[in-house]
Parts: structure tokens; C-alpha cells; sequence
């Protein structure tokens, strides 16, 4: 029973700390695209949808070779904290901070973008600076985008294999969440078992697609009537 | 003195023009921008509040630069002692009546500073209200307290009556007048209508393009305009028949007798304006 579970728990635990992480980078970038003016602005959003369009081999290759110890990021993590990424947990929390950001990101920039520019001239006028306009009007207003950036971001992660499988590997216990169990699985034959895998990762895929919808036509519904 | 000297390169729907403004203002009055839609008026005043950056010249606030290109200083909006009062209110949905005071309220002043503003402008019964269940009018109320609180040197209203009716934007103009004479503050008020313009303001320019083509006290710029009492009154034409064309105007259907060529000439739909040169004065004082 437990080792049935495990890659699920994995997968949660793995997505709750990735979601968690991205949401405070995500703000981070959303307050720096949505507030500043500079050169690079477009390229910073580009970067930050490269995932979407990138094969996951490819960015887990890339990742790869940067997670090894000689290499910058691998070096950096092993010297500063003695963390090995490559083939760990700690990798694939790395990880999937770069393949969901898009995830967060954009729904909430999207959001933002489509307040009306005269929220953030109002809060300037009565002499508020922008990190407190972004924190007290401009993030307040985008609540349901902030629901739905954080439940794709989390259902995004949990539904992730390609790179899970390049940077991460198969290890149980530690890298073999539950979209690699089902492949493990599989190669084995014990189809039962990917057969019940796949269910649970696709009511929860519906459930989570479903209760994003309620909460913002709940949302929507409520600001009709007023 | 606001001493204003700024040029700005402006894209309108008919095209770009410059927007090329020399303006001195009394500190403490009330002042009036008015113009056609497009003329610059908003670039005007968001230039002064600094949330539009101007392509050369100076403003000067009681001798102090609050942009100067030639020395590099642009004042960022929060540094500049202004109000800000937008055409639709932009007061903030997540935050109640109270609260958006509240948040324009600077440290350390007296919330009850928030219940003399509602009390002021008779709201306070909604102060724990969300500001999407209010009325036009009781928005902008809002608003313009909301602008006022820090008592900022200069207030700048941006059409903020346009979208109210008559009734309502009588009452706003009285707490315009009321906030003034209790703040001082000058105030500079974008606005099409000549009778808001005559009752609040001392001074007005009109721009056209971008430049300013008359600059005087209201009164006397609209006793410019008609040299001669004529009223005109402006309708539509809804039907047509017999020597006559029905058309509704001031809120009435009124019938008027045309000639045979005009009634050949005019179509049902048409706009079209009546001028009289008579005219009988009466009280609307109850």
C-alpha cells in the first residue's frame, strides 16, 4: 500500500513546495514586467513562455547539464548548500520552478494587464510607490487569476514528465512521482496498477479544472449582480 | 504662481499634433480647461500631475520645478503635491468606502479626519460599502474626497461631472465650491459645459490642437461667443409631414412649420438646431 501511494505523495509534495516557490518568483516577475519600463521587457516575457514551447527533453537536457556539479548552477547548489540536483528532489523542485513558471506567470500578468491603467495613475497620485500599488490595488483586484495561476501551476507540475524523467530519473522515494510511475509501470507490464495511477491523476486533472471554474464564475456572478 | 511651459508630441485620431501650452495660474483658484474632444486636455493635466512625461519645457509650483528639462527634473506623481480625480472615479473595487479613504489618508492624520469628509458630502451611512453598489454620483463624491484628504496644492478633475445628470452635477459642483473654500487648493477642471465652467471657475483656455486659443475669465469668453441673446436648441427629426417636422429637442417632441424646401430637403433622422432671438426670462426658484 505504501509504496503504491508514494509516488503520489511524491508528486503532491512536489508540486505543493514548486507552487508555493512560484508564486512568490512569479509575483516577483509579474511585479517587475507589469510596473517597470525597460529594454528587454519582451524578451523577459518570451523567456518566460519558453517552456510552453520547448520540447521537455529539450529543456531537460539543458537542465541536465546544468544541474551537473561542474557545471554553474550544479557547482553553485553543491558548494553553497551541499545540494546535489542532478537525479534528486531538490532538482526537480528546481525544475519545475522553470517548466510551470509560464503556468503562473501569465495568467496573472494577463490579469493585471487588463486592469485599467487609471488603478495604478490613482494610487501614484495619492502618492503611493509602486511595490504598494502592486501589493494593495493591482493584487487584490486579480484574485481569481491568482486561484487559477496557482492550481495550473500545481496541476502542471503534478502532470509532468519529460523532464522529470531526463533531470530526475526513476529513484523511488525520491524522483519517481507519479506520471513516472505510471511509465514504470507500464514497462513492467502492471497495467492494474498504471490503470489506477491514470485514474486518480485524471478525476484529479477534472476536479481541478472544475473548481477553477466555479471559483471564477462564482467571481463573475457576484460582481454581475452589483 | 504654476507656471506651466510644455510641449509634447500627442497622437489624436485626426493625426499627430504638439500639444504647446504657456499658462500662468493664480495658486488657489479655480481654473477651467475646455476644449474639443482630442484637443489635448487630459494630456494636459496628466502632464501636470506627472503620470505623462512631457517632450521639453518647465513646470514651476510655487517656484519649485516639478519638471524641468533643461536641469533633468521630472517630480515622479507621488512627489507632486496633487489630487487626482478620474472621469469614472477609478475608486478601488477590493476596498470599501472607508477604505479607500483610509488608504489615501496620510500616516499619522486623524481617521475621523475620513467621517468629516462622508459627513461632509452626506455618504457616510455607506462608508462600509463596496464602491461598485454606489451611483455615479455618489462615486465621484467619493472620489473627490478621496482626492482632497491629503490636501494637496493642486486638485485636478478630469471631466469628473460628465457622466452625471444635471441634479447630480448641481450638487457635485457645490462640493467642488465647498472643498475649496475649506482646502484652498487651485483647482484645474477639465470641462465641456459652459454653465459648470461659468459657476466654478475664474479663469479658462480653450485648446485646439493642442495650443490654447483663448484665455479669459469664463464670463467673458462666452459673452464673446454670443455678442446677442440667441438660444438654440438642438434635435432630431422623427417625422415629417404637411408643412411641418416633428422633432424631439430639450426632452420634448416639439412640431415646427418649415418651408416647402426645406421639408423637401430634410430627412427623418437628421439632427438640426433651432436658433430664437425671443425669449422670456422666468424663475426656476421655488
Amino acid at each position: 500500500m505504501n509504496a503504491f501511494w508514494e509516488p503520489l505523495i511524491l508528486s503532491v509534495k512536489l508540486a505543493s513546495i514548486a507552487t508555493l516557490l512560484l508564486f512568490m518568483i512569479g509575483s516577483f516577475w509579474v511585479y517587475v514586467l507589469s510596473m517597470y519600463s525597460f529594454v528587454g521587457k519582451s524578451l523577459l516575457k518570451a523567456l518566460v513562455s519558453v517552456p510552453l514551447v520547448l520540447p521537455p527533453t529539450v529543456l531537460g537536457y539543458y537542465l541536465l547539464i546544468s544541474f551537473h556539479k561542474e557545471a554553474l548552477v550544479g557547482s553553485f547548489f553543491d558548494q553553497l548548500f551541499n545540494v546535489q540536483l542532478a537525479f534528486s528532489f531538490e532538482g526537480l523542485v528546481i525544475a519545475s520552478l522553470i517548466f510551470s513558471l509560464p503556468f503562473m506567470v501569465n495568467p496573472m500578468l494577463s490579469a493585471i494587464e487588463n486592469l485599467p491603467v487609471s488603478f495604478k495613475e490613482s494610487a501614484f497620485t495619492l502618492g503611493k510607490s509602486k511595490i504598494n500599488t502592486f501589493l494593495k490595488v493591482m493584487i487584490p483586484n486579480i484574485k481569481p487569476a491568482i486561484v487559477a495561476a496557482c492550481v495550473m501551476s500545481f496541476a502542471h507540475t503534478i502532470g509532468e514528465f519529460g523532464v522529470i524523467l531526463m533531470i530526475g530519473g526513476n529513484i523511488p522515494g525520491e524522483t519517481r512521482v507519479a506520471s513516472v510511475a505510471i511509465y514504470n509501470e507500464v514497462e513492467a507490464l502492471n497495467y492494474n496498477t498504471a490503470d489506477s495511477y491514470s485514474l486518480i491523476l485524471l478525476f484529479f486533472s477534472i476536479l481541478v479544472l472544475t473548481l477553477v471554474y466555479i471559483f471564477n464564475n462564482k467571481k463573475i456572478s457576484s460582481a454581475k449582480v452589483i | 504662481m504654476i507656471k506651466l511651459d510644455v510641449q509634447k508630441k500627442l497622437h489624436g485620431s485626426g493625426g499627430d499634433f504638439e500639444l504647446d501650452v504657456q499658462w500662468e495660474i493664480t495658486e488657489g483658484e479655480i481654473v477651467a480647461v475646455s476644449g474639443n474632444s482630442g484637443a489635448g486636455k487630459t494630456s494636459l493635466i496628466k502632464i501636470i500631475a506627472g503620470l505623462l512625461k512631457p517632450n521639453s519645457g518647465k513646470i514651476l509650483v510655487s517656484d519649485e520645478a516639478w519638471y524641468n528639462k533643461e536641469n533633468k527634473i521630472n517630480l515622479t506623481p507621488q512627489k507632486r503635491d496633487i489630487g487626482f480625480v478620474f472621469q469614472d472615479y477609478v475608486l478601488f473595487p477590493n476596498m470599501t468606502v472607508r477604505e479607500n479613504l483610509e488608504y489615501a489618508l496620510p500616516k499619522n492624520n486623524d481617521p475621523k479626519y475620513i467621517d468629516d469628509l462622508l459627513k461632509m458630502v452626506h455618504l457616510e451611512n455607506l462608508a462600509t460599502q463596496k464602491p461598485n453598489i454606489l451611483s455615479g454620483g455618489q462615486k465621484q463624491r467619493i472620489a473627490l474626497c478621496r482626492a482632497i484628504i491629503q490636501r494637496p496644492k493642486i486638485l485636478l478633475l478630469d471631466e469628473p461631472l460628465a457622466a452625471l445628470d444635471t441634479k447630480m452635477r448641481k450638487k457635485l459642483q457645490n462640493d467642488i465650491m465647498n472643498m475649496h473654500s475649506l482646502f484652498k487648493p487651485t483647482i484645474l477642471i477639465v470641462s465641456h459645459d459652459p454653465a459648470e465652467i461659468v459657476h466654478l471657475a475664474s479663469e479658462m483656455i480653450i485648446l485646439e490642437n493642442g495650443k490654447i486659443t483663448c484665455k479669459n475669465k469664463p464670463i467673458e469668453i462666452f459673452r464673446e461667443e454670443t455678442n446677442s441673446l440667441q438660444i438654440t436648441l438642438k434635435g432630431i427629426i422623427i417625422a415629417k409631414d404637411d408643412q411641418f417636422i416633428t422633432l424631439f429637442a430639450d426632452n420634448r417632441v416639439q412640431r415646427i412649420p418649415v418651408s416647402q424646401t426645406e421639408l423637401d430637403y430634410l430627412q427623418k433622422g437628421d439632427e438640426v438646431s433651432i436658433t430664437s432671438s425671443e425669449w422670456t426670462l422666468t424663475s426656476s426658484k421655488n
